[in-house]
């Protein structure tokens, strides 16, 4: 991956630099599209700022901060309303993101090395049904899933949210597609023939060289289970083991209906909402080198 | 690019011709199958027999005086007659084919622009835009239901200036397009940098010569870039149709506080969830996900067969 995404650029820079002319239109557009991705993120760092007073009379306007900027007192509302189960829900977010994301990822590494460089009959067919698995709705499989473990009095488990979030046909695909280029037969054939099992092949050849692409698919699925919505929402009514996405609907839900049992919701539910995304901002500003590489990948074939 | 892909087969067959030998072919095939159990187990597990067993569900009807009885394909029957499942597909056919070219006009301007320019605030414009698929779907729909809010957003004073009356983008006459935009906000960064990681996969000594023969910036955007990373412009419209098509999590985000413009059978997703969930229902929400499966699986075969490239997206 790393080959792929960085040895092009070096020739391209070099012959861009010859004519260094940038159009103002180009820049405008940019411009005017950094703003719009950026204005409700914006609006949510300043909204957070606000108390309930700030929020509803406030003197700033939408966009601007109130005169009483208290992000300290939004963060002490969360720590303690309903006894903290807001870090509650933060806490499970990060177990079931990390759980399943390990999960998928060391799945899709065994299966995308098989795929990639064994020859089985099946192979092929099995590597259909594994793509064509991404039409399947939510609902088709939630539904059944949860009647299922329902059965085996799993539902409001964790297991229930961490397990099927095993499957990643998209994890499978993307180590599939880098092993075949990164790995070498031949350094495993000469493995082979020093005598190597092919377990040993694949925890000392291919294993190490396969590292950026392992990261690349930790990080997505991680990133897809913290943002899982509907699973743990079909799966979860005991609400000390909601992730915080669905945490933040039932607050929101309630909140709407003044329902928050004599406290204002409203400026929990946007202090909430910004410290959950801070994470994963963060993981992704930090890691760019990775899933940049991975989601060229994606686009290969 | 298609070198990548088109190796590995050669790659995987070379070993066995060299060593030759049907104990060797077969201890390949053994291994290979070892190393995709795993993924072998979740898949049956996870997806097989969920979807096989709503299969079957769907093929009961459970009435409060009969009980649970078979009734063959009745449901399938009873679901393309059923008023809000047509009605759902109806929204949400409409939703991608509006939504579709949006996003996409705006993530292909803004790889191509990010491609052409490479300065210092181009690397920060893409980040930025890229930004929003951090942010939970849930979160996003939070923050634009807030933004069009009356009491929390900007609409009021915006329009204010201007002795105007906002529109609220939540009511049943606007929440169409104030989905678009929370849809387009969320996911139009993500395939913006699919696109953008294939234009830089190119060879630049193509533009050199689309240069020489005299193509302008826009030609050699259009004419020529453009078509080499066709692949990739199919791969995220798929992804886009089978998203949308699926649409759930942001009308349920938003059904609080729209004020009942999201019904509960607004998309066939959130009826078949209030019919399992709200009313038990779970025969016939089984056949309405199964139903909504099918209208997919046609909707996308019909894409690819359109575009012509069925053969290399799911190859």
């Amino acid at each position: 991956m790393t080959a792929i995404s960085t040895a092009r650029p070096v020739p391209r820079q070099a012959a861009r630099r010859r004519r260094p002319r940038t159009s103002p239109f180009a820049m405008l557009f940019l411009a005017v599209l950094v703003v719009y991705f950026l204005t409700p993120l914006w609006w949510l760092v300043v909204a957070s700022s606000k108390n309930v007073q700030g929020l509803f009379g406030g003197t700033g306007g939408a966009l601007w901060f109130d005169r009483n900027i208290d992000w300290v007192g939004n963060i002490r509302g969360l720590l303690t309303y309903d006894d903290g189960i807001y870090f509650q829900w933060i806490g499970n977010s990060a177990f079931y993101a990390i759980a399943g994301g390990l999960g998928a990822t060391a799945v899709a590494v065994l299966a995308g090395y098989g795929f990639a460089k064994f020859e089985f009959p099946g192979r092929n067919l099995t590597f259909a049904l594994l793509l064509g698995s991404v039409m399947v709705p939510l609902t088709a499989l939630v539904i059944p899933t949860f009647i299922l473990f329902s059965n085996m009095g799993l539902t409001d488990t964790v297991w229930a949210v961490i397990l099927p979030s095993f499957l990643s046909p998209f994890g499978v695909y993307l180590m599939r597609v880098y092993i075949a280029d990164a790995v070498p037969s031949e350094l495993m054939q000469a493995a082979r023939v020093d005598g190597a099992s092919e377990v040993r092949v694949f925890f000392s050849v291919a294993l190490p060289l396969m590292r950026p692409a392992i990261v690349t698919v930790l990080l997505l699925s991680v990133v897809a289970n913290w943002n899982n919505y509907f699973l743990p929402l079909a799966m979860l009514n005991n609400s000390s083991l909601y992730p915080v996405t669905v945490g933040i609907g039932l607050w929101q839900s309630l909140a709407s209906s003044n329902n928050g049992g004599g406290t204002s919701l409203w400026n929990l539910i946007i202090a909430g909402a910004l410290v959950s995304v801070i994470p994963l901002i963060a993981a992704f500003l930090g890691l760019q080198r990775y899933w940049q590489g991975g989601l060229s990948l994606g686009s290969l074939k | 690019m298609t070198a990548v892909h088109s190796s590995a087969p050669a790659e995987v067959r070379r070993p066995v011709a060299r060593r030759g030998g049907g104990a060797t072919r077969r201890r390949q095939a053994v291994t290979g199958w070892v190393f995709i159990s795993p993924f072998i187990v979740v898949f049956a597990v996870f997806l097989v027999a969920p979807l096989g067993y709503a299969f079957y569900l769907s093929l009961f009807t459970n009435g409060l005086a009969t009980g649970t009885q078979f009734s063959g394909l009745a449901n399938y029957v009873q679901a393309f007659q059923d008023p809000s499942f047509l009605r759902g597909i109806g929204f949400v056919a409409l939703f991608t084919l509006v939504l579709v070219p949006v996003q996409m006009a705006v993530s292909v301007a803004a790889a191509l622009v990010l491609d052409a320019v490479t300065n210092r605030f181009a690397r920060f414009a893409r980040l930025m835009i890229f930004l929003p698929y951090a942010v939970p779907a849930v979160i996003g729909a939070l923050m634009w239901g807030f933004l069009y809010s009356p009491t929390f957003g900007p609409l009021e004073s915006i329009f204010g200036l201007f002795g105007l009356q906002a529109p609220f983008l939540l009511s049943p006459g606007n929440i169409f397009g104030g989905l678009i935009n929370v849809v387009t906000w969320q996911w139009a960064g993500y395939y913006m940098i699919i696109v953008y990681a294939a234009l830089q996969g190119l060879d630049p000594a193509v533009y050199e010569a689309a240069r020489i023969d005299g193509a302008g910036p826009w030609q050699l955007a259009l004419r020529v870039k453009l078509p080499m990373v066709a692949n990739s412009l199919v791969l995220i419209l798929v992804f886009a149709v089978i998203g949308t098509l699926q649409f759930f999590t942001e009308p349920q985000v938003l059904r609080p506080i729209a004020n009942g413009s999201v019904t509960t059978d607004f998309t066939p997703n959130i009826y078949a969830y209030n019919l399992a969930f709200g009313f038990a229902q779970f025969n016939y929400a089984s056949a309405i996900s199964f139903a909504l499966g099918i209208v997919i699986f046609i909707a996308v075969y019909l894409f690819l067969f359109l575009t012509r490239k069925r053969g290399s997206v799911f190859a």
